[in-house]
């Protein structure tokens, strides 16, 4: 479980192409600049964010993102959580493993945004399709 | 979708990169690149992401791409102007950006397609003469 209080009315995107990836990219750059992330958090946030998005979109047949700010009573951060209702994640260990790949790409999506972020949750199986929460704080 | 540009200057294809490419805008450069090294006979090609706030997995691969083609078709690629935030998150990211040249600006990107031609070719290549740059880079 991830802790932190909800500010403010999440904000959604729905991912159903290419062009949605760069909305994702934008709306999550907005939310990190608002909350007061430094610049390299930022990159880093998006990138991840650029990272799972396309995956959603092209593992997961498409889905929607939401961007929140939260706070910890110490930090403020920004969580974003990707869904999709595809096929799931069958074997996680190795989705999860640098290189691995059945998309035809570098296989860093997956394991190179979990470095780049604070909290990374992931929710999957066979037929449940993936939500996958992550949340960057700001230091 | 958008289309990045290419601009021919002397022997060289500068590609400024202004947008947030879509994976599909990025595809097409790739494409359009290969197409204009060929037609142009060009030898150099700087790519310029100055203007990127991010490089993720896919962009930095298609970067990876253009320098395998363009050495395939005899050209040089240098990538230019990478944010240093940029930089710390691809190494974060795990992306190595194997076989990419990269230069700091578009000018000493230049000066490395020259000074790269010019070890290869057989012939002696008389270097513009780049001695005593003046300026302090504030190193200490």
């Amino acid at each position: 479980m991830t802790a932190g209080v909800d500010l403010g009315q999440p904000r959604t995107q729905a991912i159903r192409s290419d062009e949605d990836v760069v909305r994702v990219r934008q709306l999550v750059r907005t939310v990190a600049v608002a909350a007061k992330l430094s610049l390299v958090d930022q990159t880093k946030l998006v990138t991840a964010a650029s990272e799972l998005a396309r995956n959603t979109l092209v593992y997961g047949g498409g889905g929607a993102v939401e961007v929140t700010t939260v706070d910890n009573g110490l930090r403020r951060g920004v969580r974003i959580l990707f869904a999709d209702s595809g096929p799931g994640i069958a074997d996680l260990d190795l989705a999860l493993t640098d290189g691995y790949t059945t998309g035809g790409g570098l296989g860093l999506g997956l394991s190179g945004a979990r470095r780049l972020v604070d909290e990374f949750d992931i929710d999957t199986g066979v037929g449940k399709g993936t939500r996958i929460t992550v949340t960057k704080w700001a230091r | 979708m958008e289309r990045v540009p290419i601009l021919k200057i002397g022997d060289i294809l500068l590609v400024s990169i202004q947008v947030d490419m879509s994976d599909q805008t990025a595809l097409q450069l790739q494409e359009d690149l290969a197409e204009r090294i060929v037609a142009t006979g060009c030898h150099g090609v700087i790519i310029d992401i100055t203007a990127l706030d991010i490089v993720d997995s896919f962009v930095g691969r298609m970067l990876s791409t253009i320098a395998s083609i363009s050495k395939v078709l005899d050209a040089e690629t240098v990538v230019v102007g990478m944010r240093p935030a940029v930089a710390i998150t691809l190494v974060e990211l795990g992306l190595s950006l194997n076989g990419i040249r990269t230069a700091l600006n578009v000018e000493r990107g230049m000066e490395l397609v020259a000074a790269a031609r010019a070890d290869e070719s057989p012939y002696d290549h008389e270097l513009a003469d780049e001695s005593d740059e003046a300026e302090t880079t504030g190193s200490p």
